[in-house]
């Protein structure tokens, strides 16, 4: 399958400079949330630059991939690997949250060129998701449409609707992303709801899962990503196990930094801890 | 729709016909369905184009979010289902439609109090007002099945979110020698001196009924069918207001925040005169037949003649 991206990078290098955009953008709104994009930094960079089928050129290139971000309040982490990918400038990472911005709190559909959905209110990705891979399967595109959600968004009722349809329409080219890095907004996910066993409920609802892949590690995201590509004759699952806020020690596994914003201290602390000078 | 329109029929009854219609004219039409094509009507184009027909089984979030999807790969999407189960998902509707401003015709058949034997739970008196909300929809509630047939073409062809209002009373034709159905025009279909009555959907019918009553006894009313309740006719009801000096208006919905609600804000800025206001009264609905609950509720050409006494004599 052709893959554009721009030259091949170092995964290493640019999963660090999200997160150094990430924490920028958040300290500089002074909102927004940091934790779910440490966790998701990882699968972005080697989804954009290895697995999505995409053009930063052409961003309504009609054959493109499909992004949706169900899990709209982690805008930090999609702006930032959109801004790498060359979808808009990094310097307007700069406006993030603030009075005339295109980067809003939450995904806004074509702001910038590159956000193909609109989220906020969780539990619509993978429902919207499908609606995409339906109209391109009906179009004959030879495309595949990701979607990417949080563990503690899997008590959304609409999602195991769009899991339920996905199966019976026999969706194979969308794939689900879990980003299972156990925390929401108030707590822990075990002490809010019960979500798990998350592998057997996409199981029991008919897709193929693979579980148990360390969202941290480039080669292991890779892999997942690519054999849910690849799954054919129903929809596929991959589980990435992930660290809230991971990459800054104190964020990590942190209830706390779901939705704040860190200190002048705490955003000098972090990027000494990311290797990048304040 | 046949050239020939029934004298009596439910305004639901337009939808699959007028789909197929359209998709054979080549329009790239894709339906969803979560389980009650058969009573919108829209199952109908199942058959003829069973590839653009997709179910999303009894669950209408998914299927109004997966609509919003649809549009985005360019097709031309229609949505039905109750009007209570829209509202059942609004805030899918208003995120995955509404904020992205995408190409989905949401045709809600069942609207009103006038399903009748359902019952309360069963009786949209509220969607007016949730839909009438929503950023770049226009809100359309015909009259009778060959308007909103006209309706659902006019939505078809034009871009953006629609949501139109049917329902399952089966009541008189009045758009017999064809519609005259224009997006956000009134149609004036009698002239009036004394007072102008405003309505849409089936009260249209009886708006109608109550001038003929009215002429009876010396008072001219002019007669609105303000099928396109957003956006208003800014220009017909202002002329009405100044031309008439007096308006009743008339819907199958809570006044407060339906089309009564819209034209007095319009008018109390723009040209003010003494207003009357049939719609569902502050309450839920029952069973019954659907014209027995519309007498229950005061919603009759009796109920409008009376408002336009009131509002005449405040002149």
């Amino acid at each position: 399958m052709l893959v554009v991206t721009s030259a091949p990078m170092d995964l290493q290098s640019l999963s660090r400079r999200v997160r150094e955009h990430v924490l920028r953008m958040v300290y500089g709104a002074q909102s927004g949330h940091i934790g779910g994009s440490f966790s998701a930094a990882d699968i972005m960079a080697v989804l954009y630059t290895e697995v999505l089928k995409h053009d930063p050129q052409r961003p309504d290139w009609p054959q493109r991939d499909r992004f949706i971000m169900s899990k709209g309040h982690c805008t930090p982490v999609q702006y930032a690997i959109l801004a790498e990918m060359g979808y808009l400038p990094v310097e307007e990472l700069s406006t993030f949250r603030k009075k005339g911005t295109r980067l809003q709190g939450h995904s806004v559909l074509g702001k910038p060129a590159g956000v193909d959905n609109t989220a906020g209110s969780l539990g619509m990705g993978l429902s919207f998701g499908l609606g995409i891979a339906l109209g391109a399967r009906l179009r004959g595109e030879d495309l595949s449409t990701y979607v990417l959600m949080g563990d503690g968004e899997q008590a959304e009722g609409q999602v195991w609707e769009a899991a339920m349809a996905a199966a019976y329409h026999k969706a194979d080219r969308l794939v689900a992303i879990i980003d299972r890095n156990k925390i929401q907004n108030d707590d822990f996910v075990a002490n809010q709801m019960v979500s798990e066993p998350l592998d057997e409920k996409y199981r029991a609802f008919g897709w193929a899962v693979r579980d148990g892949l360390d969202g941290h590690n480039f080669e292991q995201i890779a892999e997942g990503l690519r054999w849910a590509r690849d799954v054919q004759g129903q929809p596929a699952c991959v589980i990435f196990d992930t660290i809230k806020g991971k990459g800054v020690s104190f964020m990590e596994n942190n209830p706390g930094f779901h939705g704040a914003a860190p200190s002048a201290d705490q955003l000098a602390a972090a990027l000494q801890e990311l290797g990048v000078a304040p | 729709m046949t050239t020939t329109a029934p004298e009596v029929a439910a305004t639901r009854e337009a939808l699959g016909p007028t789909l197929i219609r359209l998709r054979n004219e080549g329009l790239d039409i894709v339906v969803v369905d979560a389980d009650l094509g058969a009573s919108t009507s829209a199952r109908r184009f199942k058959s003829e184009f069973p590839d653009r027909w997709f179910s999303f089984g009894i669950a209408e979030q998914n299927m109004f979010s997966a609509a919003g999807g649809l549009a985005t790969m360019g097709y031309t999407v229609f949505a039905s289902t109750f009007a209570v189960f829209a509202e059942h998902a609004y805030d899918q509707i208003r995120m995955n439609i509404a904020q992205p401003n995408l190409n989905v015709k949401i045709v809600v058949s069942h609207g009103g109090v006038s399903v009748g034997e359902d019952g309360a739970s069963a009786q949209s008196i509220e969607d007016f007002a949730l839909f009438a909300s929503l950023m770049n929809f226009r809100c359309i509630v015909p009259a009778d099945v060959v308007e909103a047939a006209a309706a659902e073409e006019c939505a078809a062809r034009t871009p953006g979110p629609f949501f139109i209002r049917t329902g399952r009373a089966r009541t008189r034709t009045l758009y017999t020698d064809g519609p005259k159905f224009r997006l956000g025009v009134a149609d004036r279909m009698r002239e009036g001196t004394d007072l102008t009555i405003v309505a849409c959907g089936l009260m249209v019918e009886r708006a109608l009924d109550a001038a003929t009553a009215l002429q009876n006894e010396g008072i001219s009313a002019r007669v609105l069918n303000m099928a396109t309740i957003r956006p208003l006719d800014e220009e017909a009801l202002v002329a009405a207001a100044r031309e008439t000096g007096a308006i009743v208006v008339a819907e199958e919905h809570l006044s407060h925040t339906g089309l009564g609600g819209m034209c007095a804000q319009l008018l109390a800025s723009k040209q003010p005169v003494p207003m009357e206001f049939v719609g569902v009264p502050n309450r839920y609905g029952e069973s019954g037949t659907w014209s027995e609950v519309l007498e229950i509720m005061g919603l009759t050409a009796q109920g409008v003649a009376d408002a336009a006494r009131r509002v005449v004599a405040r002149k």
